[in-house]
């Protein structure tokens, strides 16, 4: 199964995924600039992404948690979802995300 | 805060890793001082996750990253290990006679034999928001902390945000600002649900407005805001604005480290795995900021790297002293070192 990546340039990658992987992980084991910095536990708003065409309606609904955390990620809209809350399986096939803002890794752009 | 702390190792960054340091040093009879952006020591685990599970620490089931933090700070104890936080380490030289000159950017100098860099992600700073040009304003008009409350008086305040630090400050400079206006995309807040009745009330009574939407741009002239845009459910709105004040939370940054001349791979700092230690002799680096062939980003990694690295910098505090390997369960020594025995 694949999922579609629209990365912070606007250039879309499709990406092998597979079952049980976590949409961040696939994004990031396939080397795209994600930061993902508290790696999965919800925490950090890092990898935030805005999920395209029909699909946010076939997504299971966030947790309050994963709205909580959302406060803390930019350029919120109602289809934005954290990617480290969303699981792979057979119904995401096909699945369409754009990379949201401030996701990009640290790029010694010291503060 | 021009004397010169004199210690035989510093590490930077009081993380589960820094920690552990202490104590695998201080078996050695190495006297450690940490230093640290967070005002509170745990590093990920106090600021990311204090109330998340980790599963795979040796002998704990369950552990929560406060739980692992507090047990570390017991089991180091007895080293009396010295904390400096909120502290960002800006300058690290070597001295003429081969020992490190450490400063911060508040101004506390040290001078160590050895140096330990357990950093982590890099140092917690605030999320800076991806608005255009925000940097010109930093510092002058757009700040990610109050250091002196009398910067906001008599001033137009913009708060941006909806956990504990936008509802303090709304409720702290409302007080003393000429206007407070709080933007969050939504109208719940993650604050102290007191805080939150509290700005409600200030907002009947006309003291302090509340827009829900999104900053999305900012204007103004030589560092001073003069007005934002924020994007609304109706539409954009421009508000006058001479302070503006983002609360998104913390992001880890690699900062100063970058600067001090050590070999860099993607961020990360390039160590053997021998004893641990960077392209300069006596700077050691462990835990999650350092990488090597097979490298895990594990705390237990972490701890197992400082286990070495302590007998190499022995070596180098104490080349006359032969390093004696022993084990805390036998040797009265340890014991001893544990106010155990």
């Amino acid at each position: 199964m694949f999922i579609n990546v629209t990365d912070q340039q606007g250039r879309r990658h499709r990406l092998e995924a597979l079952e049980g992987f976590r949409v961040m992980e696939v994004i990031r084991d396939w080397g795209l600039d994600i930061k993902a910095e508290c790696g999965g536990a919800c925490a950090c708003a890092t990898c935030h992404v805005h999920v395209g065409g029909d699909w946010q309606d076939r997504l299971h609904a966030p947790l309050d948690e994963e709205i909580d955390r959302l406060d803390e990620a930019f350029d919120v809209r109602d289809n934005s979802r954290l990617s480290c809350q969303l699981l792979m399986s057979e119904e995401l096939d096909g699945l369409e995300v754009r990379l949201a803002p401030g996701t990009e890794r640290d790029r010694r752009d010291a503060a | 805060m021009s004397d010169t702390v004199e210690t035989d190792v510093v590490i930077i960054g009081a993380g589960p890793v820094g920690l552990f340091a202490v104590f695998e040093l201080g078996l050695l009879d190495l006297k450690c001082h940490l230093i640290d952006i967070l005002d509170r020591p745990g590093g990920q685990c106090a600021e990311l996750y204090p109330e998340k599970p980790i599963y795979d620490i040796p002998g704990l089931p369950e552990v929560s990253g406060q739980e692992l933090t507090d047990n570390l700070m017991k089991q180091i104890a007895p080293f009396s290990p010295q904390f400096h936080f909120s502290q960002m380490v800006t300058g690290l030289e070597r001295n003429a006679d081969g020992s490190f000159g450490i400063v911060t950017d508040e101004g506390t100098r040290f001078c160590a034999r050895a140096v330990v860099i357990a950093a982590g992600g890099g140092s917690f700073q605030p999320k800076r928001p991806p608005i255009p040009g925000i940097e010109a304003y930093e510092g002058s008009s757009v700040f990610y902390s109050v250091r002196r409350i009398d910067a906001f008086r008599d001033e137009d305040v913009i708060i941006v945000g909806g956990g504990d630090s936008a509802l303090d400050w709304t409720l702290s400079l409302e007080k003393v600002a000429r206007s407070v206006t709080l933007v969050h995309r939504r109208a719940e807040f993650r604050a102290a649900p007191d805080s939150v009745k509290r700005m409600w009330a200030l907002h009947e009574e006309g003291r302090v407005a509340f827009r829900m939407g999104q900053v999305t741009a900012l204007d103004g002239v030589d560092g001073q805001v003069s007005s934002v845009a924020v994007k609304t459910a109706d539409g954009e709105e421009s508000l006058a604005a001479t302070r503006v004040l983002p609360f998104f939370g913390l992001t880890m940054k690699l900062g100063p480290v970058a600067n001090w001349g050590l070999n860099l791979d993607q961020n990360l700092i390039g160590v053997d795995t021998e004893k641990f230690e960077t392209s300069e002799p006596g700077i050691f680096a462990v835990g999650d900021i350092n990488t090597y062939p097979g490298k895990l980003k594990l705390i237990l990694s972490g701890f197992h790297e400082v286990a070495l690295m302590s007998q190499a910098a022995k070596r180098i505090i104490h080349p006359d002293q032969k390093v004696v390997f022993q084990y805390t369960t036998s040797s009265s020594a340890l014991q001893k070192k544990l106010k155990a025995a």
